[in-house]
């Protein structure tokens, strides 16, 4: 076992890390003032955001991959001007899947934020702004500190949400060892080229890794909710 | 002088209603604000404390809060407000929902000691019982030194003994800050002990305004009692009838003649009123 784990490049698993890190941390910061408004907003466009907030969990990753693709290579006018003006490929590196991945994941981040938002008692929101605290403050000092339970799930699962995507890194990102090269996109191709070993040894750590994050989860949040007494 | 002028077309669970209110206090004033459940008496409030939008003006003295094209947010208005459950922040101590406001640690000092909360100043909100919590949420109230207070049924969550004890906390607070106050309430008792003014709200419109013992008491004429209650059962009893009455909290029996029985039903509301007898009172 020690021999076989000894044989094992473990590069693809530390870029999984990388992208998702990244991706949760520019998520974390993109969501937090979309959830925000989405949880206060009475405006008509509300549906509208949500319906394409959500829309990554019901799309073929094939297809949002495609766009992105599409969207983000040479031949097109977003993929062409960052080329040619500040010499930056968007697709088939690590920049490409950065930016793939956070629209994959988006909705990860903003839906456990915003329920949480959500059910957060409306008078205490108030009653901060009646104590003369702009909008920022509340969300900072008020309405995230209370969240804390939404807070962790939403990060939790982006992150583990990236580590785990395939068919957009796929697509956008290719399969460069060291560049592109996740462990799921790994695994695809032990399969393919029928090296079960391989395989065997990097799902296993994948569905360790995994429940024993969603366990410090659980574990925490019944805690937490102890101690807030919600 | 505060001037309230305000219109407001409701949703309420009684159809669609108009919230109109004319209406001026003085300042010092602590105005009880009564009436039935989808009244406008919150609705009312939350426009003074600029939550909600209406048409029309509110004038705080020379201050302007709207009108004229200016809406003044909440967080300008200089208010405070106390909810009926609380909305102090879990995650900061009492002391810490204090100093929210403002950063002013002796008047922070000064309302934990005439609410007795000052041992308890480290302690987190979701630690501490109703009437604390209440407590804890009138001083961040006061805070700010504003204004206008506005409570909304703050004490209808506690019970009575509790309530007694925060009504003489809040008429200290009163008497100290002289602010002007405006509480919904529905405890006649509330109401007499703590207010100037009861004004009543039906409909979104004023229909009764005046003294407390005015307004409030439901006696008229000659009558010495009267009460509302509701018929829970006529027992006949020989030849006499007698009626189960529950007033308040309390059942009373009463002997009603033949004609009186036939004439009521059990369920109905019914007035009992008395005029000449001398009651006695003696504390229990």
């Amino acid at each position: 076992m020690i021999e076989l784990l000894k044989t094992i490049e473990f590069e693809p698993f530390l870029l999984s890390f990388k992208l998702a890190g990244i991706t949760t941390l520019i998520l974390f910061f993109i969501s937090l003032p979309l959830s925000w408004y989405l949880s206060q907003t009475k405006s008509k466009i509300k549906p509208i955001l949500e319906a394409i907030t959500a829309l990554p969990i019901v799309l073929p990753p094939s297809v949002l991959g495609f766009y992105i693709l599409w969207t983000l290579s040479y031949n097109s006018p977003l993929g062409g001007f960052f080329e040619e003006v500040f010499g930056i490929k968007l697709v088939f590196n690590f920049t490409g899947l950065v930016i793939a991945s956070c629209f994959y994941s988006l909705p990860f981040m903003v839906q456990p934020l915003q329920s949480g938002f959500e059910s957060m008692n409306k008078n205490m929101i108030e009653a901060s702004y009646i104590c003369g605290k702009s909008k920022f403050e509340t969300l900072i000092k008020v309405a995230l500190p209370n969240i804390k339970p939404a807070l962790l799930t939403a990060i939790i699962v982006t992150f583990a949400h990236t580590v785990g995507e395939f068919g957009v890194v796929l697509m956008v990102g290719g399969s460069i060892p060291g560049e592109t090269k996740v462990a799921s996109v790994a695994i695809y191709e032990f399969v393919e080229i029928m090296d079960y070993k391989s395989a065997h040894v990097y799902s296993g750590i994948m569905v360790i890794m995994s429940f024993l994050v969603l366990l410090g989860v659980y574990i925490f949040n019944g805690r937490n909710n102890k101690k807030f007494g919600v | 002088m505060i001037k309230i002028d305000i219109f407001k077309k409701l949703h309420g669970s009684n159809g669609e209603m108009q919230l109109d209110v004319d209406l001026e206090i003085k300042e010092g004033d602590f105005i009880a604000l009564a009436g039935l459940s989808g009244s406008g008496k919150t609705t009312l409030l939350r426009i003074l404390a600029g939550l909600e939008e209406a048409k029309g003006d509110i004038k705080i003295g020379k201050e302007l809060w709207q009108g004229d094209g200016i809406f003044l947010p909440p967080q300008k208005r200089k208010i405070g407000f106390v909810y009926q459950d609380y909305a102090l922040f879990p995650n900061m101590s009492v002391e810490e929902n204090l100093l929210y406001v403002q950063k002013d640690k002796k008047l922070a000092k000064h309302l934990l000691q005439i609410t007795e909360l000052e041992e308890l100043k480290n302690r987190l909100p979701n630690t501490l019982s109703g009437g604390q919590k209440q407590r804890v949420s009138l001083c961040r109230a006061l805070m700010n030194r504003p204004k206008v207070l506005l409570m909304d049924e703050p004490l209808s969550a506690l019970d009575p003994k509790m309530r007694m004890k925060l009504q003489q906390e809040i008429l200290t607070l009163h008497k100290e800050f002289k602010t002007t106050t405006i509480m919904v309430s529905h405890d006649p008792s509330e109401m007499y002990r703590l207010s100037n003014r009861v004004i009543v709200l039906d409909q979104g419109k004023i229909i009764d305004d005046g003294k407390a013992k005015d307004v409030l008491l439901k006696t008229n004429g000659s009558q010495k009692f009267s009460f509302e209650g509701e018929l829970l059962d006529i027992i006949k009893v020989d030849v006499i009838h007698v009626a189960i009455v529950s007033i308040g909290q309390q059942l009373v029996e009463i002997v009603i003649s033949k004609a009186e029985a036939e004439d009521l039903e059990k369920g109905q509301n019914v007035l009992v009123s008395t005029k000449a007898f001398a009651p006695l009172v003696k504390h229990i």
